[in-house]
Formats: C-alpha cells, sequence, structure tokens
C-alpha cells in the first residue's frame, strides 16, 4: 500500500514569486524572511522524499464557473497546463506543466465515490494559482506527479467545515489503501483571515489578527473540536469575506488526522497572515 | 436583477485581454456589444444561444461606470470585482501613487460597509 509521508498545509500568497525575485533594491523590507521561511518549508517535504503529490486547492473561477460549479472536483488527467492568462497578468506567475498520475486519480476517484464524496471530475484540468502557488514553494522543480483536488471555498452555498474535515479524512483513506509502493504526500492551500474587494482588504494586517493566531494555535495542536465548535460560515465572514479558504485548512488536518503539527511557521505580512504547516504521521516522524 | 449575470460579465471581460482593452477603453460601447453578443453564448459552447439573463438599468450603468462600489453593493462577487477593476486600474495608479494606492482607495470607498453584514455574493 502507498505511504502518506508528509501532510502541508499552508497559505497561498500569489505575489511570493514576484515579490522575492524582482531586484533587490525594489523588493519589499520582509522579502528576504519570506523566502528564507519558505525555503525552509520547503525543506520539510525534501526530507521526506515524496513519489507523488496529492495537492488541495480551489479554483479562483479561472475554469470554474457559476454556470456549472462543483462543491468538490478531481482531476484525471495525464498532464495539466497551468495557469491562465489574468494570473500571469495579475501576479506575474509563469505557465507550468505537471504530470499527473492517472491510476491514483482513479483510485481516488472510486475511493472517494465510495466514501459517500460524489466529486465531478475532470479529464482536462487547468490548474490555478491555488495549487501552482505550493508548487513554486515547496516543489519548485516539478519534477512530481500530481492528483489535484479543488474545492468550493468561493460560491455559496459552501459544505460544512465538519465536511471538509471529513473530506480530509477519506482521502487519507484513499491514499492509505492506494495499492503501491508510492511514497505520498498531501499538500493544500487555502488562508488564514482574508479580505477582497472589500472594506477591509490590503491593510497593514489581515483583516482579523486575532483570529489569525487563534488559527494558528489550533492547527499546531490538532484541535478539531476546537474548530469545528468555533468557526462556522457566519464568524469566517466575519473575520473577513474571503476567509472561507480556512476550509481547505480543515481539510488538511484531516487528511494528518487531528494531531499536534510537526512543524509551524508564520509571517505577517501586508494584508495577509502566512502560515506554514507539516505533519508527519507519527509512526514515520523523521 | 441578475447577479449571475454580471459575474459573467465580469467573468468573460477579465479572462479575455482584448474585451479588458475595449473595457477599459471605451465601456459604454463595449458594455452594449457585450449585452448583443458576448452575454448570451453559453459558456463552453459558443454556437449556443443563452436567452434568459438580461442586465437591469442599475446594472448595466454600474458596468458602463466601472462603479465597484455600487457592483458590490448588488452583490457582485467580490474576487471578480477586484480582480478586473485591478486589471484595468493598478498600472495607472502604481505609476501616479505607488504599488497598492488602487486597492486601498478601493477600499477607501467601501468603508461604510466595514461593521455592517455585506451584501450576499449568493447567486
Amino acid at each position: 500500500m502507498a505511504q502518506l509521508v508528509a501532510t502541508l498545509a499552508s497559505t497561498h500568497h500569489p505575489f511570493y514569486l514576484k515579490a522575492t525575485t524582482m531586484p533587490p533594491e525594489q523588493q519589499m523590507p520582509q522579502a528576504p524572511e519570506w523566502k528564507r521561511k519558505v525555503e525552509a518549508y520547503r525543506e520539510t517535504l525534501s526530507r521526506t522524499k515524496p513519489d507523488i503529490l496529492v495537492m488541495i486547492g480551489s479554483d479562483h473561477f479561472h475554469q470554474i464557473f457559476l454556470d456549472n460549479c462543483p462543491q468538490f472536483l478531481i482531476g484525471k488527467a495525464e498532464r495539466y497546463d497551468a495557469t491562465f492568462y489574468n494570473e500571469e497578468r495579475e501576479f506575474g506567475i509563469p505557465k507550468y506543466v505537471l504530470e499527473g498520475d492517472e491510476d491514483m486519480s482513479r483510485f481516488m476517484h472510486q475511493s472517494l465515490m465510495n466514501q459517500n464524496f460524489d466529486l465531478a471530475f475532470s479529464n482536462e484540468l487547468k490548474i490555478d494559482h491555488s495549487i501552482i502557488c505550493p508548487i513554486i514553494t515547496v516543489r519548485p522543480e516539478n519534477d512530481l506527479p500530481v492528483v489535484p483536488i479543488y474545492t468550493n471555498i468561493f460560491a455559496p452555498p459552501l459544505h460544512t467545515p465538519r465536511r471538509f474535515y471529513d473530506l480530509g479524512r477519506a482521502i487519507r483513506k484513499a491514499i492509505d489503501d492506494f495499492p503501491s509502493d508510492k511514497r505520498v504526500a498531501a499538500i493544500g492551500t487555502g488562508h488564514l483571515s482574508l479580505e477582497l474587494g472589500g472594506p477591509r482588504q490590503f491593510m497593514e494586517t489581515g483583516p482579523d489578527p486575532v483570529f489569525d493566531r487563534q488559527a494558528i494555535e489550533w492547527l499546531k495542536a490538532g484541535d478539531i473540536d476546537a474548530i469545528l465548535e468555533n468557526v462556522t460560515h457566519e464568524t469566517m465572514a466575519r473575520n473577513g469575506n474571503a476567509t472561507h479558504g480556512f476550509l481547505n485548512f480543515i481539510l488538511m488536518l484531516g487528511v494528518a488526522g487531528a494531531e499536534g503539527a510537526d512543524y509551524v511557521d508564520n509571517l505577517d505580512l501586508f494584508h495577509t497572515m502566512e502560515a506554514y504547516f507539516t505533519w508527519y504521521p507519527k509512526e514515520q516522524t523523521a | 436583477m441578475s447577479k449571475y449575470y454580471v459575474n459573467k460579465f465580469l467573468f468573460t471581460v477579465d479572462r479575455d485581454p482584448d474585451y479588458l482593452k475595449r473595457y477599459t477603453e471605451d465601456p459604454r460601447s463595449f458594455v452594449v456589444t457585450w449585452e448583443q453578443s458576448i452575454g448570451p453564448k453559453l459558456i463552453g459552447n459558443e454556437g449556443e444561444a443563452s436567452t434568459v439573463h438580461g442586465f437591469t438599468t442599475a446594472e448595466r450603468d454600474a458596468l458602463i461606470n466601472h462603479d465597484y462600489v455600487a457592483l458590490f453593493e448588488m452583490g457582485a462577487h467580490f474576487f471578480l470585482n477586484l480582480t478586473l477593476f485591478i486589471g484595468i486600474y493598478d498600472e495607472p495608479y502604481l505609476t501616479k501613487s505607488g504599488p497598492l494606492s488602487f486597492q486601498r482607495e478601493f477600499a477607501a470607498k467601501l468603508q461604510h460597509w466595514r461593521d455592517k453584514e455585506y451584501p450576499s455574493v449568493e447567486t
């Protein structure tokens, strides 16, 4: 059976590449620290020597729109193009092609269906920055096949925090059951408090630094009970109108299994708190 | 009222460099063109017409005027509403007033919503 070797959950900041590769005299003051933190985080993945990456993200109205909007979707293809014109325009993210793993996608899809998660699927999925940002930060070589899974954190009605956690549990089971000797890492991205297109956007901090600190503590402790008691769609909307990206952190805690994180780091940037978590399955902690 | 159709406008323009240029330079004629020949195309099957949506006068005016405050108040999706107008205004504001100046002006114009429940983006 396949072996889960690491679960990573982080924010995805689309400006990381641009912010850390522009001429040094034009860089923001935090750029060197940001780069150091991301490179340290990258090491938490590379030390586990993964063969396949199961990647959880959320399309930002690039391929998926309101005419046909799945709650959860899995990519099943040999390869995936990545980065849309408007992401190149706004964030300066280059185009990529990612290798897929059709066998694992097929197995994952069937397993999730068997576990009562009716995922939509796509045989021609173009990946957006929710999955390319973590490739840039934790696997810039882009040398591993991926199984992409998208969640709807964007177009209400959204599934409950509980459902996201349970989907994470089901993805974990599918990885554990996958008949292969491959080493699998699961990587998901989302947000802590975030405001986009509203009155609290682009402030000196994220829209709700108190929530950000609390969310980091919950994830660090793996305290799913506290999260499910305290986090609802209404509370997330009060934390910032795009805070629902936190649902992907909840999903990743489901993959890891409600345990304390083995690696935790964060960085207070303009308008957002960046956060980086890694869990190693306890029996294999390196 | 069609929040969906407003979002369809923002979505189709944001992803197309030619539409974005035309909407930037002459929003009044571009909105007319969009209503006549772009909006009615079914997404993903452009040979098929979709006849069920249209703008209200207020929606049309908000789009013609690049009025992102009115669009926010109508419940246009926050991500589309931000991204499209960044595409139009970020560069000129950057040259004139520095990084993030457009984004901060956008936020400043919405301050009256700060402690209120925002209009729903559900469609």
